[in-house]
């Protein structure tokens, strides 16, 4: 073990237990240790795998015809065909990549966003605090999916659309977690010394603050890729996200689930794969959670 | 407190007037023509000018704005643009039934969860905590839409056939009338929220438990239960009270894909028709309407916190 004490959380937000050098690279390393976050690691590694090795490996193209509708599983169609006659497997081997794609796209816009607004404020603080926080306030007042919707209903279902507007909505919710953390560390001796010699604020708040929040920060892009999982498929489900003919697990589950009484393969699939995928990324959170704050127990 | 309360409800007043801003900025004032926007790019000039003129677009977006705030204020949420209905009409049947939905499963999930997240810290880093703790861990995961459709492929279309997959109530009935609809998608919020509310439970009863008037009680010979609901069960509900109050306004957004699930014919489904649909209008009311009872909701937890942390209560004194 290294010489870092982990101290008991006496807040939500996990307070910095290292300073400065590799508090990111220490907590994944207590975070491995954990058996949950091996076994979520693996699962998400597994549905990584089925999304990109996925589309190559398909018996049979996610748009042609290979039967009648909604025909039970056969040698032509291992799980069956879907409610207009294409083949449910071919179809879900291709369904990942855009929940994976679009999921990480609006993790990376949230967390980004998040993270800047989150350190200013707390860096800032007075008025500039005042106002971004008031700010994220306004856009809390707004359930994630409810927000994504009114979005799209102004601009129609498009794919950059959903990135963004998934993207919105986190960063309130990162920003409030990022600036508690951050004002338990603008106060420190080596950010009054940056300051000292004249460092630029934008580097202090990059080199100084950003390293020494960065295990909840983890936690955060944990968490915001469990639910931009959740949203972007189900903007999908609702039919207000991709577009037929395209395969993706949420649209699927949109397109078949009338069917669902004949044939549950075209449904169960896609929902076992989004099922698994957050499930994974959700062990794998509580992994790096856990060790956030020194819980070094199952 | 009573200067607390104020200036909480001022807060909230305010967010509330930022969110209709934002509402209308989002939905109206965006470039682009919103009467094309609903009604597609074959729209016939006769039809666009007269959309026109039904939102007031040829007005200025600040005239447009107090107009439509007005109306909101007095009752008149516009009319629907894809029925030509009163919107107001066409939700008022809705509301009533999405609260009846979200009620049930409030009243299930509360004090199950408590009750849950107490029985867990009994038996702390035991089996049944631990199984206790990854199950939380997987339903904390699940998107509603996919414990939804697993419990309707369970109960309603493959292994048991006893509810129905679908919630159809006749018109001019209201959902407490066919109880049986409603059991599914309220199943579906109870095990979305439990998780969130045992596990804060848990926790603060955890902690509640090591402490020393505990300890106390034990040393005085007081029964065990009366040391756990009359001791520590007190002690340990402010923060599960808190999340409770949190997670009953989650619901007002997480009715949105429940109800579309189930086609429970509430608010959240016709949000989604009405976002299908183009219905500006009735995007905008209930939008409104369901970031107001967030926003009442989130105060609500608020001044549920002031009120149940006695020294919370008395500072200010």
């Amino acid at each position: 073990m290294t010489t870092d004490v982990a101290i008991a959380p006496a807040a939500p937000v996990p307070a910095p237990t290292v300073l400065r050098q590799h508090q990111w690279l220490q907590t994944l390393r207590a975070a491995l240790r954990l058996s949950r976050t091996k076994i979520g690691l693996a699962i998400v590694t597994v549905m990584v795998l089925i999304a990109l090795i996925g589309p190559l490996v398909s018996p049979h193209t996610p748009t042609e015809f290979v039967g009648a509708p909604n025909a039970g599983p056969s040698s032509q169609a291992l799980f069956g065909t879907d409610t207009l006659g294409r083949d449910v497997f071919s179809r879900f081997l291709h369904g990942g990549l855009s929940v994976f794609g679009l999921a990480l796209a609006a993790t990376a816009v949230g967390v980004v966003l998040g993270v800047f607004i989150g350190l200013t404020a707390a860096y800032a603080g007075g008025a500039v605090d005042e106002v971004l926080m008031r700010t994220a306030d306004v856009f809390l007042a707004f359930p994630q999916i409810v927000f994504a919707l009114l979005l799209v209903s102004a601009l129609g279902p498009k794919v950059w659309l959903i990135i963004v507007t998934v993207g919105i909505t986190h960063a309130p919710r990162v920003a409030r977690v990022m600036r508690g953390a951050a004002l338990q560390v603008v106060e420190r001796d080596f950010v009054k010394a940056a300051e000292a010699v004249g460092e630029k604020r934008t580097r202090i708040l990059f080199t100084e603050l950003l390293p020494n929040v960065s295990s909840p920060l983890m936690v955060e892009i944990g968490l915001r890729l469990t639910y931009s999982i959740g949203l972007v498929a189900g903007i999908s489900f609702l039919g207000l996200g991709l577009q037929p003919p395209h395969a993706d697990w949420g649209l699927m589950i949109n397109e078949n689930r009338l069917d669902l009484t004949i044939q549950p393969w075209s449904v169960l699939l896609p929902v076992l794969a989004i099922a698994l995928l957050t499930v994974g990324t959700n062990l794998v959170t509580d992994g790096i959670a856990r060790a956030a704050i020194g819980i070094d127990r199952e | 407190m009573g200067k607390f309360l104020i200036r909480r409800t001022l807060l909230g007043l305010l967010t509330l007037f930022l969110v209709s801003v934002v509402v209308f900025v989002a939905t109206q004032a965006l470039p682009g023509n919103a009467a094309r926007a609903i009604l597609g790019r074959d729209a016939t000039p006769q039809r666009l000018a007269a959309l026109t003129e039904q939102l007031h677009l040829n007005r200025s977006v600040f005239d447009q704005y107090t107009h439509w705030l007005s109306g909101i204020l007095t009752g008149n949420l516009g009319t629907s643009a894809a029925t030509q209905e009163p919107v107001s009409q066409l939700l008022s049947g809705r509301i009533l039934d999405s609260a009846f939905l979200v009620l049930v499963a409030a009243v299930i999930a509360i004090p199950l969860s408590i009750g849950f997240g107490v029985w867990m810290a009994m038996r702390r880093d035991k089996a049944v905590d631990v199984v206790g703790s990854t199950i939380s861990l997987i339903f904390a995961a699940l998107p509603e839409f996919v414990i939804g459709i697993i419990l309707a492929l369970v109960f309603a279309t493959q292994v048991f056939h006893v509810l129905p997959a679908v919630s159809l109530i006749p018109p001019g009935d209201h959902a407490w009338q066919h109880p049986n609809v409603v059991i599914l998608p309220a199943a579906t919020l109870i095990l979305a929220v439990t998780p969130y509310i045992s596990r804060i439970m848990r926790g603060s009863m955890i902690e509640v438990l090591e402490s020393d008037y505990v300890t106390m009680a034990r040393l005085k010979g007081l029964p065990e239960r009366t040391v756990i609901w009359r001791h520590a069960v007190p002690n340990a509900i402010v923060p599960a009270i808190q999340v409770s109050a949190l997670q009953l306004a989650w619901m007002a957004g997480g009715v949105v894909v429940v109800e579309f699930v189930f086609s429970y014919p509430g608010v959240g489904a016709a949000l989604v028709d009405a976002v299908g649909n183009r219905d500006v209008p009735t995007v905008q009311a209930l939008v409104l309407i369901i970031a107001a009872v967030y926003v009442v909701l989130n105060v609500l937890a608020d001044l549920a916190t002031i009120m149940v942390t006695p020294r919370l209560r008395t500072a200010g004194q």
